[in-house]
């Protein structure tokens, strides 16, 4: 029988207001194998955890169970002290007496008594605890990003200034996101595009970094440190390394109705692009869905133009199979659609927008060559109604539940652009709630008021009604409580923002946890922001929660320092609790090689003594310790009973139940 | 068909082609046929008999046949098949040691249903095309062959051979209407008290032979829980008649979604208790939650409790809150 410790911690008042914490220890104190019990204000602090040491020391304790927090927060800490006690880290327990059990409970008298149960389940765990030792597993020193956004490029940038190599992979022809998309930047109105561009040509001309442009990621295997991920590189129908980026293909393209995805649809394009002037690579690409060549054979202008002899109609995708160490997913955003929001008459009326439109309409390098013109006459507005929170803050099932963040202050900015550029304007803004919460967000804002005289209104618009060239807006003031007519020549959804519809696939490749809005779980919501749960994946940008530019500037370093941390390391010290299989027991039937879901699970043909001096050949299950992330599926799908899980093991678990039951 | 059978045997012996047939032949009473290894054409010509009572499932006995030297020859029924699928897909039986012969079934009998007729002291029964002819101490009788099939054959999922390397007769197809869920709709609609004294009334009368685990295919691990002091559930005395139901849920959960339906247990249980009702249970249950899955019916689509996909249904969210999330 193990000589067991407990130690109780009061967490302040978080565990001793509800739980009597003394009592606990009293009552631990009598169960099997328990040498020494006691109870502290804080078992985390210096204090505590030399109390911990000595008493390993003192009372010659082969296992400690520590009543406290839960494992998530302070296992490691407890786990250090032990072993700085001379005592295997793994034959430390903790009794998660806060979280499951202070926190929820109101009765005292009933908090201890679950308090003392919990104890009572660990203290029979630790009985059954065997020490186990960590091995380790080599990092490949190579990272991937995800997305060439600015929080792809940002992050990139960053890891490759520290020495390492990095890929970006961006399934659209060029890096630069939704920020290359963008007029100016607010609180500042500096000009988007003159602030990131020269990041694309840093990028591009980084000798750490290659840039995937026009590819996806279509798997993911293998754990931190050692990814092995297959990319597929799209044909593109023009060689990357021959294109000379000239665009004289794009402009003798017959094929001249192809909608501009770059402007939103406000003007086309021809079906060979470059989807901008500073494109990154600056190499056309073909679209197969709109190329008359591809699509009948029958053309070839572009081909015959290319004096680089780029063309090549018979490219296919190619895959490439590469190794990292470390995932960045960088996936960013997009506008809802708004096919649901009929009331703002979005799909009838070119004059309705989305803010992301408005954008472009205002872009010098826009299809208005950046002057204000209404997409139906091409007339210039003079009444504009911006309307706030489409979808945002949305509790019917059409919209998010969240507010995305960017649209006060980029709206704001909309607002006071207008008013500069065409002070004969009425700009009238439509809002639930104005939130600028940001360095010099909400002077920017107050000026848009005060001295653009930008009409903030609050309330929401309830109709829109196009009608005789105007767009009839019905709208309610809330705050002097009447009911608002404005013919309006434009009308400007601030919609919703959401993660990129390729997140989700790439979450389940990535083992990723996102939440219900598909946007990426951290870690830790306050001490891991940049990292997902997922060893070796980690979060930058938009894909983890709605941000604009600096902060997603400031999570892409943040997320490249923590790749960098990882990258310098020599080797990985592996988590020890993972599944073992019992030759002896396995038949090979393979069950757990289905549900393993890092394909840690191999198999193979073993001889084994027979009776009567025989060898017998059996398929036998063996576990790749440095795959396995210990998640346990393996030994509940065994039907012999041969797989476990080092410190979860079946009896371990069961001698818990048994504990909680008596 | 035994002629056939018989001399398909004695080719395949002569020939060379298989080293063991795998076969029956008669036991203690002339309807308690017996599963049975012959090396050579005179062995088949003496022993080898194929009645309506040639019910046992041969499957489970290819994972250690296969295993020895040379290759053995099976004849496999049509619900043998799937189970030899599964136990081919669970990589338990080498194939290229096996070859199976397959062949044509319209359903084996009971002795039990015909001595449920009346029949007493029966000696010996004889098929002829849909009849039986039943000889006794006391004088000749028949009846009609479909009176006399067991539970399984008349509740047959499919006459359709899945595996096979040859086939004797013509087989048919995996019949849709077979109703064998009939049974377990009814215990569903009883009260959870009236299910309650229904498997009391049943699994009580186990006596722990452990025949249905030992002919079972699905139960083919090296070492059973029940047999392993580490797993906490192995062997000790039952405290009352009724522990016993523990070793068949647990069983019944073992085999889930690897189970084929073959019915090898309920045949072979001595106290008559309709173990296959477990079973049943568990693949109605699949087949509602998970789509229609037939363990065996092929060698490559994954069973359902061993896929996971994000759209997989919560049970709770079927069963008890009427189809809604949240």
């Amino acid at each position: 029988m193990q000589r067991i410790g407990v130690f109780v911690c009061w967490c302040g008042t978080n565990i001793a207001a509800t739980v009597d914490v003394e009592a606990v220890a009293e009552a631990l104190s009598h169960e099997p194998g328990v040498v020494y019990s006691t109870n502290y204000q804080y078992m985390c602090s210096q204090a505590g955890q030399d109390m911990i040491r000595d008493a390993i020391r003192e009372y010659q304790l082969g296992g400690i169970v520590i009543c406290s927090c839960s494992p998530r927060m302070h296992e490691t800490t407890f786990r250090k002290t032990a072993e700085r006690a001379g005592l295997n880290p793994y034959m430390v327990e903790i009794a998660n007496i806060r979280e499951q059990c202070s926190w929820i409970h109101k009765d005292k008298a009933t908090g201890t008594e679950k308090a003392i149960i919990l104890g009572r389940a660990a203290i029979a765990k630790v009985h059954l605890n065997a020490p186990l030792i960590a091995g380790e597993s080599p990092v490949t020193k190579r990272a991937l990003v995800i997305g060439g956004g600015i929080a792809g490029i940002q992050t990139a940038l960053d890891i490759a200034d520290a020495g390492f190599p990095v890929d970006i992979v961006e399934k659209k022809p060029t890096i630069g996101g939704k920020m290359a998309q963008i007029d100016k930047t607010f609180p500042t109105l500096d000009c988007a595009a003159c602030i990131l561009t020269p990041k694309m040509v840093d990028a591009a001309q980084n000798e750490n970094i290659r840039i995937l442009s026009y590819s996806e990621v279509e798997s993911v295997k293998g754990f931190v440190g050692n990814f092995h991920v297959t990319i597929r590189r799209k044909a593109r129908y023009v060689k990357e390394d021959v294109c000379t980026g000239c665009g004289l293909c794009t402009e003798k393209c017959p094929q001249k109705k192809v909608p501009n995805e770059f402007n939103l649809g406000l003007d086309n394009r021809r079906a060979i692009y470059i989807p901008f002037a500073q494109a990154v690579p600056k190499v056309a690409t073909i679209d197969p869905g709109y190329c008359t060549m591809l699509k009948t054979g029958k053309c070839g202008v572009c081909a015959k133009v290319c004096t680089a002899g780029a063309i090549d109609y018979k490219q296919q995708d190619t895959f490439l199979e590469e190794e990292y160490g470390a995932i960045v997913v960088a996936t960013g955003f997009n506008p809802i659609k708004l096919d649901r929001y009929e009331e703002y008459a979005y799909a009838q009326s070119p004059d309705v927008v989305t803010s992301l439109e408005f954008e472009r309409l205002m872009n010098a390098a826009g299809p208005t060559g950046g002057t204000l013109l209404r997409p139906s006459d091409g007339q210039h507005p003079h009444t504009l109604v911006f309307v706030q929170c489409v979808g945002s803050r949305e509790t019917r099932d059409c919209g998010k539940p969240y507010c995305s963040k960017i649209c006060c202050m980029y709206t704001a900015k909309h607002a006071m652009l207008c008013r500069e550029k065409y002070p004969d304007t009425e700009v009238y803004v439509f809002y639930i709630d104005v939130r600028t919460p940001g360095k010099n967000f909400d002077e920017f804002y107050r000026r848009a008021v005060e001295e653009y005289g930008v009409h903030y209104i609050k309330g929401m618009v309830g109709k829109v009604i196009p009608e005789g060239g105007k767009l009839k807006v019905q709208a309610a003031d809330l705050l002097s409580n009447e009911q608002l007519h404005i013919d309006a020549d434009m009308v400007i959804l601030a919609a919703a923002i959401e993660p990129d519809e390729s997140a989700r696939s790439l979450a389940t490749m990535l083992t990723a946890s996102m939440d219900t809005n598909d946007f990426f779980t951290e870690a830790h919501p306050k001490l891991r922001p940049v990292e997902s749960p997922t060893a070796g994946i980690f979060l930058s940008g938009v894909c983890q929660g709605p941000k604009d530019i600096p902060e997603t500037v400031a999570q892409a370093g943040a997320a490249a320092s923590k790749v960098i941390g990882l990258l310098v390391k020599d080797k990985l010290t592996c988590n020890p609790c993972v599944a073992e299989a019992d030759e002896l027991m396995c038949n090979g039937c393979s069950s757990c090689e289905k549900v393993c879901p890092y394909g840690a699970i191999t198999y193979q043909d073993k001889e084994f003594r027979g009776p009567n001096r025989t060898t017998l050949l059996r398929r036998v299950a063996q576990v790749n310790p440095a795959v396995c992330q210990g998640c346990g599926a393996c030994t509940v799908a065994c039907p012999s009973g041969a797989m476990d899980l080092k410190g979860f093991s079946t009896s371990q678990i069961m001698a818990e139940v048994d504990a909680i039951c008596k | 068909m035994q002629e056939l059978i018989k001399a398909k045997a004695i080719e395949l012996l002569e020939s060379g082609a298989v080293d063991r047939v795998l076969g029956w032949k008669a036991g203690e009473f002339f309807y308690d046929l017996t599963p049975a290894v012959f090396t050579s054409a005179a062995e088949v010509e003496r022993d080898f008999v194929y009645s309506v009572f040639s019910g046992a499932n041969f499957s489970k006995y290819l994972i250690a046949e296969s295993r020895k030297e040379g290759k053995v020859a099976a004849f496999l029924k049509p619900c043998d098949t799937y189970s030899f699928n599964q136990l081919l897909k669970e990589h338990r039986i080498w194939r290229d040691r096996v070859h199976v012969v397959g062949i044509a079934c319209d359903g084996m009998c009971d002795i039990d249903k015909i001595r449920a007729a009346g029949a007493r002291g029966v000696t010996a029964v004889e098929r002829d095309g849909e009849t039986l002819r039943i000889s006794t101490l006391y004088g000749e009788r028949t009846m009609a062959k479909a009176d006399a099939e067991a539970e399984r054959c008349v509740h047959c999922k499919s006459r359709k051979l899945v595996a096979y390397d040859e086939k004797l007769g013509e087989d048919g197809e995996v019949i849709a209407d077979s109703g064998r869920f009939d049974q377990v709709a009814q215990l569903e609609a009883m009260t959870p008290d009236e299910r309650y004294a229904f498997w009391r009334g049943e699994l009580s009368r186990c006596i722990r032979c452990n025949a249905c685990r030992d002919v079972c295919p699905a139960c083919s691990c090296e070492k059973c829980v029940f047999d392993n002091p580490k797993s906490g559930i192995a062997q000790k005395a039952a405290a009352n008649s009724f522990e016993e139901s523990l070793f068949h849920i647990i069983r019944a959960f073992h085999v889930a979604s690897r189970c084929t339906d073959c019915g090898e247990c309920s045949r072979v249980c001595p106290q008559k208790i309709p173990l296959h009702l477990l079973n049943r249970k568990f693949i109605k249950d699949i087949d509602e939650l998970y789509g229609d899955y037939q363990a065996g019916a092929d060698l490559e689509t994954k069973p359902p409790l061993m896929a996971f996909t994000t759209d997989d249904c919560e049970p709770s969210v079927v069963y008890e809150r009427g189809g809604k999330q949240g």
